[in-house]
């Protein structure tokens, strides 16, 4: 069964390197793809990561809304990546554990 | 073999979110996994050959009876879908280099990915083997994880909730970081609102697909527009 996973996980992760090997063309259309695409992932893997949060029951979201809004204002603020982390998730922490319990 | 350990170094300072996210993401799983009655060398097993975050968590409901391989192979590839999409964006990059690619395309999770897409390599390490470095550290963190959650599970000496976190704000701060050039803004912000449009018609469980293939399409459609003109080669690699 491990083998199985094992096996399929590559298998998503190695598709686009075997339908284009090493050196053929890569059609300028796939080119292009790649080059927009990332931002678009990353954009999408926020929604991915906050995919769960409770916007209509209690807390309504405003634990998460309220530390991304500080994880946003502090890089903006300073660029520090592992301080824009790191006071957002403590935050994130502490709102979940000790405000909207 | 000399070039590896300094490249280790200059790698190290990106993958501490990381190393923080992964240590409890990969003891969580750890914990799930040994409450299933596995072993921690299963477990360690399981975050070496397979390495995949939403992929072990669903492959921990896989190990009872009358599940079949052909539904593992077939939740296991739409749980990871999105890695297609992934390679897509990457396989310009990763076709300069030689068979160690492999091993950089076998360690691509969402986290992995977007360090290597966001971070400039810094100019005195060579650029294959800082990725290397990146895939190698997080797999490393991953596995640490693993361990420490199927040993150990319930001697946490703090209360560890929401300490996931710390991926959704490395994924912000890449977000913050692309925004800065002025040609990503549009495919960021298609990909945030086509993730939310998606997720409210198909749910938690099937959005991703639907999201990727949305994504693809408006982005084909809006070539001319986002194509025309800016010739600064690969117009992803800034930030971090």
């Amino acid at each position: 069964m491990i083998a199985v996973v094992a096996v399929a996980t590559f298998a998503t992760r190695a598709a686009s390197f075997i339908a284009f090997p090493k050196g053929k063309e890569i059609p300028p259309t796939v080119s292009y793809i790649g080059r927009v695409l990332t931002p678009a992932i990353i954009g999408m893997l926020v929604v991915y990561c906050l995919k769960s949060t409770e916007a209509l029951a209690y807390p309504y979201g405003i634990p998460e809304l309220v530390s991304c809004v500080v994880v946003v204002a502090l890089h903006v603020w300073k660029r520090n990546i592992l301080l824009s982390i790191g006071v957002g998730t403590v935050l994130y922490m502490f709102l979940i554990q000790f405000v909207f319990v | 073999m000399g070039k590896i350990i300094p490249a280790l170094r200059r790698a190290f300072p990106y993958t501490v979110p990381v190393l923080i996210g992964y240590l409890f993401i990969g003891l969580a799983f750890g914990v799930m996994f040994a409450e299933q009655g596995y072993s921690v060398l299963w477990a360690i097993l399981m975050s070496t050959v397979v390495y995949a975050g939403s992929g072990q968590y669903l492959a921990v409901n896989f190990f009872v009876p009358g599940m079949s391989l052909v539904q593992a192979v077939f939740l296991t590839v739409m749980v990871n879908i999105r890695h297609v999409f992934y390679g897509l964006s990457l396989v310009e990059r990763f076709n300069r280099f030689d068979w160690k690619r492999w091993y950089l395309i076998f360690g691509m999770t969402d986290e992995t990915y977007s360090l290597i897409c966001t971070t400039d390599v810094p100019e005195d390490v060579d650029e294959e083997t800082f990725l290397l470095s990146i895939t190698f550290l997080n797999q490393v963190y991953w596995i640490v994880g693993t361990i420490i959650g199927s040993v150990a599970a319930t001697v946490i000496p703090f209360n560890s909730e929401g300490i996931e976190f710390a991926m959704t704000a490395l994924f912000l701060v890449l977000f913050v970081e692309m925004w800065m050039r002025r040609s990503n803004r549009f495919p960021e912000l298609l990909g945030a609102l086509a993730a939310v449009v998606c997720l409210l018609i198909f749910g938690t469980d099937g959005f991703v697909l639907p999201t990727m293939i949305l994504v693809m399409a408006v982005l084909l459609i809006s070539r001319r527009r986002l194509d025309g003109g800016h010739g600064d080669g690969e117009g992803v690699d800034d930030g971090a």
